[in-house]
C-alpha cells in the first residue's frame, strides 16, 4: 500500500537507505506535479486557468467519494448533495453576512460533515442498492428544499456574489489567486487523506471493505467507522462545494443537477478506486465530461457517465490509474 | 518479543456451560458445556458439520446463543458487543480463511493490532507526532512477528495468491498482532503437508509457551492433535461427546463410533 518495496530479507541496518531509493520514483512524480501546478497559471490564458481551477475543485469531491467508496466499499449517490451544500453555505455566509471568504470552509466542512454524520448511520443497517437508494434521496430533496425557503437561498435565481480579488501584496491576476486558493484546499484535502490513509484508520477501513466479519473480530467498530468514513467523505465534497462558490461566484438549484452524484462516481471510477493520483484524473473528467458531451444532448452527461461506470467497472475495475499501474507491472514483469 | 509481552494473568479461564445454538431445524450445538484453564492447549474435534465453528462463532460473538452461558476471565462473555471481543484478548482464525485480499500482508497483520492502538479520523488525517509514534510501534512489532513467522518476503505482497499454508500463516500473524491471551484455531493444518504440519506442530508449541497462550484448536488432522493438546472435547451433532486427555478420547467407543460412522 505504502509502496516501499523492500528487496528479499534486506538487514534492518539497511532498511532507511532502502526506503528512500525505493520511494523516489513516486517523490520525483509528485515534484513535477506540484512544479507544474505553480508554473501552470503564470503560463496559461486565464481560461485555462479557470478550466484547471475546476479540476482542482471537482477533485477534492472526487477524493472524498473515493474514501467511502474506493477504501471503504460503500456506495453514495448523494454526493452532488454535499457539494450543493457546501456551495450553499459558503454562498449564504457570503450573501446574507458579508463573512470574509476564508472562514466560509470551516462553516462548510462543520455543517456537511454533520449532515453527512447523521445521514450516515443509516450505513450502519443497509448495503449495497438499499444504502445507494438512500444516499440518492439526498439529492433529490434537495433541490424542492432550495426553492423553499427562498429568502436565505433566492429560490429559484439562487445568488449572485463577486469574486475574491487577489490582495495587493501577490500581484496575482483574480484568476490567479482563486487557482492557487484552490490549489491549497486540493492540496491539504489530498495530504489529510493520506494521512488518514497510512493510518489504523485507513487500514479498518480497508478492511471492512475487503472483510466485514473478519474487521469486526479483530476490533473495528463497525458502525462508527462507517458512519465516520461516511461524514468524511460528505465533508470533503462539501470543501469542494465551498470552494466551487469562490471560483463561480454563483449558486443556484440547476447548478447541482442529480447528475453530479453520478458523475462524481463514475470520476472515481475513471480515476481509479483507491488510487491517490485518481482524483486528479477523475476531477478533469467530472469537468470536461459533460461540456463535451452536451453538444449531443441534454440528457448525454448522466446517459455517459452511467454507462461508463458499467464499462469500466467491468474492463477495468481499478480505473484508468489502475490501467497505467497495470501497465507499469506487466512492463516490469516482462523485463525480469 | 518475549521480553515485552507482559506475564499472563491469573485467571482467564473460559467456562461453557449450557451453550446451545439453533438454525431454523438445525441445532448446531445442543447444551454444550467445557472449561478450558489459562495456559491449556484443548483441542475440539468432531466430523464435518459438529457445530466446531458455530462454537468459535459464539465465543466471538458472530451468532447469538439461543441458550447457555459463556464466561471468560469472569465476565459474561455473551453480553459483550462482537468488536469488543478482541479487546478481552481473544482472537482466532478463520477455517476457510478471513483475510482482507487486497491489502498486504504487513497491513493485514497491522489490522490485528487495531484494538492495540488508538489514533482516530481525526490525529490520523493531521499526522500528529502521537500518531507517527504509534505507527512505527506498530510496524516493528507487525515486522517482529513477521519475522517469527517467517512472512517476511511477502510482506509487501496482496494477501491473496499466495499458497493456503502461507494465507493461514499470515492468518495467525494477525491473530498474534491482537496479542491474545486466549487464541481460537480455526483447522490451522488445513492445506498442510505431512511435514509441514509437524513443523507447524512445532512453531504453535514455541509460540504458547513464548507468549502464554491459551488455545482452542479445531483440527481433523488427528496426529497433530495427539502431539499438541493436552485436553480434547469432542463434539458430534452438536451435542459433546467426549472430554478428557488426548488418549482417552481417541480410543473413547463414542468417538469412534462418531468416526467410523460419519466414514462409512
Ligand atoms: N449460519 C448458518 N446458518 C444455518 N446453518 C448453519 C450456519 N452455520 C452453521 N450451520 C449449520 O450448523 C451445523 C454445524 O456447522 P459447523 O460449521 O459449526 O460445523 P463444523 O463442526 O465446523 O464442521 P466442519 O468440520 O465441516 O467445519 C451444520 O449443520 C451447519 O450446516
Ligand atoms: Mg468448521
Amino acid at each position: 500500500m505504502n509502496g516501499t518495496r523492500t528487496p528479499t530479507a534486506a538487514p534492518a541496518a539497511r532498511a532507511p537507505r532502502t526506503r528512500r531509493a525505493v520511494l523516489k520514483p513516486q517523490g520525483v512524480l509528485l515534484a513535477v506535479l506540484l512544479v507544474a501546478a505553480c508554473v501552470a497559471p503564470f503560463q496559461l490564458v486565464p481560461f485555462r486557468v479557470f478550466q484547471l481551477t475546476m479540476v482542482l475543485v471537482y477533485a477534492i469531491a472526487v477524493l472524498g467519494l473515493d474514501l467511502l467508496v474506493g477504501r471503504t466499499g460503500q456506495i453514495s449517490l448523494g454526493h452532488g448533495g454535499f457539494f450543493a451544500i457546501g456551495a450553499y453555505v459558503a454562498a449564504v455566509l457570503l450573501d446574507r453576512w458579508d463573512v470574509p471568504y476564508p472562514l466560509t470552509l470551516p462553516a462548510a466542512l462543520a455543517v456537511t460533515f454533520v449532515l453527512g454524520f447523521a445521514l450516515g448511520i443509516p450505513a450502519l443497517r443497509l448495503r449495497g442498492l438499499y444504502l445507494a437508494l438512500v444516499t440518492m434521496t439526498i439529492a433529490i430533496f434537495l433541490v424542492p428544499l432550495l426553492k423553499r425557503f427562498e429568502s436565505l437561498t433566492g429560490g429559484s435565481m439562487g445568488l449572485t456574489l463577486t469574486k475574491p480579488d487577489a490582495p495587493a501584496w501577490t500581484g496575482l491576476a483574480q484568476d490567479q489567486w482563486l487557482y492557487f486558493c484552490v490549489l491549497l484546499v486540493t492540496g491539504g484535502a489530498t495530504l489529510a487523506v493520506a494521512g488518514l490513509l497510512r493510518s489504523r484508520v485507513g487500514r479498518a477501513l480497508a478492511a471492512i471493505r475487503d472483510n466485514e466479519a473478519a474487521a469486526e473480530v479483530m476490533g473495528v467498530r463497525l458502525s462508527r467507522y462507517k458512519t465516520l468514513a461516511f461524514a468524511w467523505s460528505a465533508m470533503l465534497a462539501g470543501a469542494a462545494g465551498c470552494v466551487n462558490t469562490w471560483v463561480i461566484a454563483f449558486v443556484s438549484p440547476d447548478s447541482f443537477t442529480s447528475t453530479l452524484s453520478i458523475m462524481l462516481l463514475a470520476g472515481i471510477v475513471v480515476g481509479g478506486l483507491g488510487s491517490l493520483y485518481g482524483p486528479l484524473l477523475g476531477g478533469a473528467f467530472v469537468f470536461f465530461m459533460p461540456t463535451m458531451s452536451q453538444g449531443i444532448n441534454q440528457a448525454a452527461p448522466g446517459v455517459i457517465s452511467g454507462l461508463l461506470i458499467i464499462v469500466i467497472m467491468y474492463v477495468a475495475p481499478t480505473g484508468l490509474a489502475g490501467l497505467a499501474g497495470r501497465a507499469s507491472a506487466a512492463r516490469l514483469a516482462r523485463k525480469k | 518479543m518475549t521480553p515485552t509481552s507482559p506475564p499472563a494473568p491469573p485467571g482467564g479461564a473460559l467456562a461453557v456451560a449450557g451453550l446451545t445454538v439453533r438454525f431454523g431445524g438445525i441445532t448446531a450445538l445442543d447444551d454444550v458445556g467445557f472449561t478450558v484453564e489459562p495456559g491449556r492447549t484443548v483441542g475440539l474435534i468432531g466430523p464435518n458439520g459438529a457445530g466446531k465453528t458455530t462454537l468459535f462463532n459464539c465465543l466471538t460473538r458472530r451468532y447469538e446463543a439461543d441458550e447457555g452461558t459463556v464466561t471468560y476471565d469472569g465476565a459474561d462473555l455473551l453480553a459483550v458487543a462482537p468488536h469488543a471481543v478482541v479487546g478481552l484478548g481473544i482472537a482466532r482464525t478463520f477455517q476457510n480463511l478471513g483475510l482482507f485480499p487486497r491489502m498486504t500482508v504487513r497491513d493485514n497483520v497491522l489490522v490485528g493490532a487495531h484494538a492495540r492502538a488508538r489514533a482516530g479520523f481525526a490525529a490520523a488525517a493531521l499526522r500528529l507526532p502521537r500518531v507517527r509514534r504509534e505507527e512505527a510501534r506498530l510496524r516493528a512489532e507487525a515486522d517482529e512477528l513477521l519475522a517469527r513467522l517467517g512472512l517476511t518476503d511477502v510482506a509487501d505482497r496482496p494477501a491473496t495468491g499466495l499458497p493456503f499454508g502461507t494465507l493461514k500463516r499470515v492468518e495467525l500473524a494477525r491473530a498474534l498482532a491482537a496479542r491474545p491471551r486466549l487464541l481460537l484455531l480455526d483447522e490451522p493444518c488445513n492445506g498442510l503437508s505431512h511435514g509441514e504440519v509437524a513443523e507447524f506442530a512445532d512453531l504453535l508449541r514455541a509460540l504458547r509457551d513464548d507468549l502464554d497462550l491459551t488455545l482452542i484448536v479445531v483440527e481433523h488432522h488427528m496426529g497433530f492433535v495427539m502431539g499438541t493438546c493436552d485436553r480434547v472435547v469432542c463434539l458430534e451433532f452438536g451435542r459433546k461427546i467426549a472430554e478428557g486427555a488426548p488418549a482417552e478420547v481417541q480410543n473413547d467407543p463414542n468417538v469412534l463410533r462418531a468416526y467410523l460412522g460419519t466414514a462409512a
